[in-house]
């Protein structure tokens, strides 16, 4: 005799419930009071939640077929998402695994003398250029060159990638209030939607041993602020000058180009930012599917208890993070004074 | 006079909303200002406006904040859509251009002068000078032998290679008056051009402008919330109020026949001996003995500190050496003071 017995009674749907069959599933509880002798007392006032009502009235569904429900529908669109997906992501996996190939196969005599030339060039700034020597050589002194090579080679295709997706999109919301209006919700969703969830449906859509896999869910997490700060930074651009741009005729390709884009550009330098640390903090999650990288030594230190190579490797990460985020940094510092030169 | 204008508005009107033919149809029947934005949650921007600009001329706008007048010199370009009316440049009626027509007319023959400057922040003040050009697609050194040019008339020699946050806000304007000059056009729309500046670079800048316009005769619309620099520059005044002109013609005659108590009221603040010129006090030759010759054009600041305040003496006017008539200075200390407003009691 289950609690909502009597309201399908009231309501005169014992029709449509069906008679309670012997057999109906029995959940988890009822199984474990079965064994062990008790007839399962149910609560004085149960929540009516899914599993209570159908106690009374089998017609209704069960929590877990909702989640089968999910999985089912998911498994049932997955040939036909599969078949437009992969195709389209197969470049990703390309990538990836070439920056991989490029990053491991350049001795490391090459490869520290352009990663410092690079820094140099992108932020002018000595204390950080020799930070980033020193950095590199630290991680090399203790076995972690290679692994580390390989979570920036990561890093620095789906950095490019989000840039490359991230800029025109944001460009396309800041001219259109609709676009802006439905696009937010999306990236409010993928910013905040906990970052093993994206797994989850990837897992299922690619295989494990593909790399587009762990390259989708780093760019769908790191994509979010480029996007957001090139729709802020042109939508901030000064009114004044875009009416002066007007007044004197541009076309609006030449409004873009000539004014928005360079005015915004500080704003989308941070954005940049934010998307190399977002896409650094998802390498190491995205170890759990296969990313290759510190994540893999990070992972190894929490599942078999080895506490040093966890330490020496988060250490490694921040380490990286410090780098790619004082180049980057530098790089916007630098821009921001060629606009406002006092 | 029977000049073809260069830019004349005819039944221009304009109101901000979103149904604003409708609103339209309500101010056409009478509904003012304030009853419009009541009943109706539109505003009123401008009423019926109807202005003649001449080519060589300044045309000067001018009214207190909110009186509609950076949305009148807005609708010349059309950076603002009127919501009725025509708005003639040559004859053309600017409503009926394409966007390729309009952007062409924007370029090549009007230029804009912003209040706050409104230069680009992340080029030079050359690059900024030449902007236009560059929109046009001109080659480099075309770009470059023009801005330079200019840039050399406005004062601003030497520093081609700064940026514009480096300059001081009168040195900016010059720059953005350098960026109008390089564009070439015969019609320069000036924004409140001088109003973000301090007094002394403002008459700094207003001489500039009128040195410049005795050189190159452009038709010039000045906005302004000043009357001192209006009566200084125009050679043609509107007076706008709530978006609609209350008072237009030449400056002197509006200062001593003010048509309304609006007017009356803004004109009584002013120094009348500087702006009034003996043109506009002097008679017929009647006599024939002159303390002295005075010219039709000085300003009668000027005669009295010729006469050291001798209220009995006459002048002989003349113009181009020419006698062409007297000046009482009975007249003239009579045209000092402002026709009593009516409103005040």
């Amino acid at each position: 005799m289950a609690f909502y017995d009597g309201l399908f009674k009231t309501f005169g749907m014992s029709n449509w419930c069906g008679e309670k069959s012997s057999d109906a599933p029995m959940s988890m509880a009822d199984l474990l009071a079965k064994s062990s002798g008790k007839e399962a007392e149910g609560e004085f006032f149960p929540f009516p939640s899914l599993d209570n009502l159908s106690e009374s009235c089998s017609s209704i569904i069960q929590s877990r077929d909702v989640t089968k429900g999910i999985e089912n529908g998911f498994l049932a669109a997955k040939p036909a998402l599969k078949n437009v997906l992969d195709p389209i992501t197969q470049p990703l996996s390309w990538m990836l695994d070439g920056a991989l190939w490029l990053f491991a196969s350049t001795p490391w005599f090459i490869m520290v003398p352009i990663l410092v030339a690079i820094s140099w060039f992108a932020s002018k700034s000595k204390p950080v250029t020799i930070f980033v020597l020193i950095s590199i050589m630290l991680l090399g002194l203790v076995d972690h060159y290679d692994v580390a090579m390989q979570t920036l080679s990561i890093i620095f295709v789906c950095t490019s990638i989000s840039v490359m997706l991230g800029v025109p999109v944001g460009i396309a919301m800041s001219k259109s209030d609709r676009l802006q209006r439905s696009v937010v919700p999306i990236l409010d969703l993928l910013q905040t939607l906990p970052t093993f969830v994206y797994l989850i449906p990837l897992i299922f859509l690619f295989s494990v041993t593909e790399s587009k896999l762990y390259g989708i869910a780093i760019i769908l997490y790191a994509i979010v602020p480029v996007i957001r700060l090139t729709d802020l930074g042109i939508r901030l651009v000064d009114k004044d000058v875009i009416e002066a741009a007007n007044a004197f005729g541009m076309t609006s390709r030449q409004r873009l180009t000539g004014v928005e884009l360079p005015l915004a550009l500080p704003n989308i330098m941070a954005g940049i930012n934010q998307t190399i640390m977002m896409s650094l903090a998802m390498v190491v999650i995205a170890s759990l599917v296969s990313a290759p990288g510190l994540g893999v030594n990070v992972l190894r230190g929490i599942r078999n208890l080895e506490l040093g190579v966890g330490i020496v490797a988060g250490i490694g990460i921040v380490l990286l993070a410090v780098i790619l985020d004082r180049v980057s940094k530098a790089a916007l510092s630098r821009v921001d004074m060629t606009h406002m030169k006092h | 006079m029977t000049k073809t204008p260069k830019v004349s508005l005819r039944g221009l009107y304009k109101i901000f909303g979103a149904d604003d033919q409708a609103a339209l149809e309500h101010v056409k029947a009478g509904l003012s200002k304030d009853d419009l934005l009541a009943q109706h949650k539109h505003v009123l921007g401008l009423q019926d406006i109807n202005v003649d600009m001449q080519a060589g001329e300044i045309t000067v706008v001018m009214g207190l904040s909110g009186s509609g007048k950076s949305t009148l010199i807005r609708h010349l370009n059309r950076l603002i859509e009127p919501t009725a009316g025509e708005i003639l440049v040559d004859g053309e009626d600017v409503r009926k251009l394409s966007e390729d027509g309009l952007r062409e007319i924007r370029q090549t023959r009007m230029s804009m002068v912003f209040q706050k400057f409104a230069l680009l922040p992340h080029r030079t003040v050359k690059q900024n000078a030449a902007m236009s050009l560059k929109v046009r697609g001109m080659d480099e050194a075309t770009q470059d032998a023009e801005a330079m040019k200019w840039l050399e008339r406005v004062g601003l020699g030497g520093y081609e290679n700064h940026y514009p946050a480096q300059l001081s806000g009168g040195m900016q304007q010059r720059v953005g008056i350098a960026r109008a000059l390089t564009a070439n056009t015969d019609i320069m729309l000036m924004d409140e051009a001088f109003s973000a500046l301090d007094p002394l670079i403002r008459t700094d800048m207003q001489n500039l402008l009128l040195e410049l316009q005795d050189e190159l005769h452009k038709s010039i619309v000045f906005i302004t919330h000043d009357l001192d620099e209006a009566l200084k520059l125009a050679d043609h005044l509107v007076i706008l109020k709530d978006g609609a002109v209350v008072q237009q013609g030449e400056p002197q005659g509006i200062l001593l026949n003010p048509a309304d108590p609006y007017i009356e009221d803004f004109v009584s603040d002013i120094n009348r001996a500087r702006v009034l010129r003996v043109q506009s006090v002097m008679q017929p030759i009647t006599g024939t003995e002159f303390a002295g010759d005075v010219d039709i054009r000085d300003n009668l600041e000027s005669l009295i500190g010729r006469s050291e305040g001798d209220t009995t003496l006459h002048y002989r006017v003349t113009e181009n050496g020419e006698p062409v008539g007297e000046l009482n200075m009975r007249d003239l200390v009579k045209a000092l003071v402002p026709r009593l407003s009516s409103t005040k009691s």
